[in-house]
């Protein structure tokens, strides 16, 4: 089964534009009690691209990445992710979009699988369909044999690879990935490549504590500062499928 | 709500409270069973309605601000509350003084009203610490909004199945309904409604004006101290403030 | 969107997989409830009961019982992240709130099936009232459910979880305790059911059912943003 997502084809996209751009945050604030995680963030990402979003510890990278996962409401400013306005149209995103945060977000008390058909089913996709991906991706990630086992007796590092499978169950056209290679070894994270990977038509946004790795997979770099400000932006880092410009 | 009009306000609470104060002990007519203890109803009764709408348009504004995410109608959410709990405790107090006069004891069962009433006010101290256990500040308001409204639905439930609950055991006709008052006493009574319900409103006021002015003193802070890096009161205030829009 | 009702099928599967698997919170339930009962027996030196003090006997000791299982509903969702998976689904967020009021109601609906009975074996001279009592039992636990529900979706964010829902919840159900005494004091009476005021008592629990399902179900969207 050829498991690389197709590249969206949105009726609120831009038709007419050359790159399409999948997230345009214009001025974005966020509050966090009595300051600002984010301050007046300016940021373009074209369909089929990479993000890589960096910073240090509380710059705000977390929160940016749960605004456009539209787990968080922005509390200022424009936020177009797919064409959709955030919040008000949050709803139509949803199911659009992947998110690997942090958290897991598995239920303890469930094996993997069950979780995994948990998560199909809250997305709406049909028993078999959801079976075939479900078998596809545990066996791509080395899980089959340990899926059945309930997720309290995982290691980080099952979990995380659970953790991705439940992310891109639903072929979501656009990637928010927290450190997504935390908890992975390396084998673990050569395995999930494929899924979260760099591919043709798949949007990432790329949090990562390894800058020298995102920036080598990413095609626009933003870097946060720990008010929560763009202190640096860099366009078009490598010759990708979708990136025109010159590397550097 | 700002601070405008609130001298005149406060003029016209003190004028409709002294005479309804005059008119309780120079004019209207002793009740002929009670006696003088009834006239603790031309304060108990007043106070009480009074909280019970604060309650009610407490969930009113908790609504308002669901729906339009607007801070201000969950700080007058907190406020009406506020005020009508300090307002409950007049009501309960007053109330066991008549149940003293009437009765003997400080506090009888046998009050559907009464005890409607406490359970009411119970409720609605759950209020603040309710509130104060929810850290964040945006949830915070938005769960108070909701236990506003859920509460507000509760109120004529409470005195519903609690009066029911009287008839059925304890068939009695309550004495002071408003259908059988002689004019003198109607007249008397809705002025001290009145004075009641501009007390309420009064206090309202400056009660919003209070956290206007320190919701502005800490934005001052905030600015000043700003260089990014959270060096503003982190651990701030907790209640509502009041954002001048 | 995903339609709400394999969404609903979906949430309440897992709750009640999640329950029998690891039975959180029926067991404590029921012993709590057995544990009050014998409590009873010996508090109030009596060997059988009728009337009111039967009916209030069981109901506060349901009622404290229920709150346990409330207390735990929504914990499973927080500890694995804090509800995010049901916030990024394609899924009207009611469906959370109707699929954990029917897990609540379920597992009251068991405690009841267990200590209804052992309530009725411990103080009953005979079990003449229950079946009249079934309509009030479902009533309740409706109601509890749907209650229990919004108030432990707030307080399970809060750090005073375990307080605050009895704290919250015990004022707001007083009607409801109101009506489900009222008529249980008449079932339970000594000479034989006594069926005075039942149809209005159903009605307020109906009443009080309606109206906080309405408002629970308004509101719980609101509950669940950020």
């Amino acid at each position: 089964m050829d498991e690389r997502p197709v590249a969206a084809t949105d009726d609120a996209a831009d038709a007419g534009a050359e790159a399409v751009s999948a997230i345009r945050l214009r001025r974005l604030s966020r509050e966090y009690g009595e300051r600002l995680a984010l301050r007046e963030v300016d940021l373009e990402l074209a369909e089929g691209e990479t993000l890589a979003l960096l910073g240090p510890n509380g710059s705000g990278k977390s929160t940016m990445l749960r605004i456009l996962a539209t787990l968080l409401r922005p509390t200022s400013g424009e936020v177009e992710v797919l064409g959709c306005q955030l919040p008000d149209e949050s709803w139509k995103l949803r199911g659009r979009i992947g998110y690997l945060g942090h958290e897991p977000l598995l239920y303890r008390d469930l094996t993997g699988r069950e979780n995994l058909v948990l998560q199909a089913r809250l997305h709406g996709i049909p028993g078999d369909e959801a079976s075939a991906r479900i078998e596809h991706d545990l066996e791509l990630l080395e899980m089959s044999r340990r899926a059945d086992d309930r997720v309290a007796g995982f290691s980080a590092g099952m979990r995380q690879r659970i953790a991705i499978c439940r992310a891109v169950i639903h072929r979501p056209t656009l990637l928010l990935l927290d450190e997504p290679d935390s908890n992975l070894d390396p084998e673990g994270r050569e395995l999930s490549r494929s899924l979260i990977g760099p591919a043709e038509g798949r949007t990432r946004v790329l949090v990562s504590h390894e800058p020298e790795r995102a920036i080598a997979e990413a095609d626009s770099v933003v870097r946060l500062d720990r008010a929560g400000r763009v202190e640096q932006t860099d366009h078009n880092l490598r010759q990708g499928p979708a990136g025109s410009g010159t590397p550097g | 709500m700002t601070g405008r009009g609130l001298k005149t306000l406060s003029i016209a609470t003190v004028l409709f409270l002294m005479a309804g104060f005059a008119l309780v002990f120079l004019w209207v007519p002793m009740d002929a069973d009670q006696g003088f203890k009834q006239k603790i109803f031309y304060l108990h009764v007043p106070l009480a309605i009074v909280a019970l709408l604060g309650f009610i348009a407490g969930g009113i504004e908790g609504y308002r601000h669901l729906r339009s995410g607007d801070r201000r109608h969950d700080a007058n959410s907190y406020v009406f509350i506020h005020i009508s709990v300090v307002f409950g405790v007049a009501v309960l107090v007053t109330g066991a003084i008549w149940a003293k006069a009437s009765w003997g004891y400080w506090w009888v069962w046998d009050e559907p009203t009464l005890v409607s009433f406490l359970i009411v006010f119970l409720l609605y101290c759950t209020y603040y610490p309710f509130r104060y256990a929810i850290e964040d500040r945006d949830r915070q308001a938005r769960y108070a909004s909701v236990f506003a409204i859920t509460a507000g639905a509760f109120v004529p439930l409470n005195f519903m199945a609690v009066r029911m609950a009287e008839s059925v055991i304890h068939p009695r006709v309550f004495a002071t309904s408003e259908g059988g008052l002689p004019d003198s006493m109607l007249l008397t009574f809705l002025v001290c409604f009145v004075g009641m319900g501009l007390l309420w409103i009064t206090l309202v006021k400056t009660e919003m004006v209070g956290k206007k002015v320190s919701g502005q003193v800490s934005r001052l802070r905030r600015t000043l101290h700003d260089d990014g890096t959270g060096g503003g009161s982190v651990g701030g205030r907790i209640a509502p403030s009041v954002e001048s829009n | 969107m995903t339609p709400s009702r394999s969404a609903f099928a979906a949430l309440l599967a897992k709750d009640l997989r999640t329950e029998l698997r690891t039975m959180r919170s029926l067991p404590a339930m029921v012993l709590f409830a057995v544990t009050t009962f014998i409590i009873f027996r010996y508090g109030l030196d009596r060997t059988t009961l009728s009337g009111s003090l039967a009916g209030g006997v069981l109901w506060t000791t349901l009622l404290f019982a229920g709150i346990l299982g409330i207390n735990r509903i929504f914990v499973s969702e927080l500890e694995e992240g804090g509800f995010d998976a049901i916030r990024l689904a394609p899924i009207d967020r009611t469906v959370l709130f109707t699929s954990k009021a029917s897990a609540l109601f379920i597992y009251l609906l068991v405690l009841e099936a267990i200590v209804v009975p052992v309530f009725a074996l411990f103080f009953l001279p005979d079990w003449s009232a229950l079946i009249p009592l079934l309509p009030f039992l479902l009533g309740a636990n409706l109601g509890f459910a749907v209650l229990g529900t919004l108030i432990s979706s707030m307080a399970v964010n809060s750090r005073a979880r375990d307080l605050l829902v009895p704290l919250l919840l015990l004022p707001l159900v007083v009607p409801l305790m109101i009506a489900v005494t009222a008529v249980s004091a008449g079932l339970f009476d000594a000479a034989g059911p006594d069926y005075e005021g039942f149809g209005t008592w159903l009605l307020v629990v109906g009443l009080y059912d309606g109206i906080f399902l309405l408002v629970g179900y308004a509101v719980f969207d609101f509950l669940l943003e950020d």
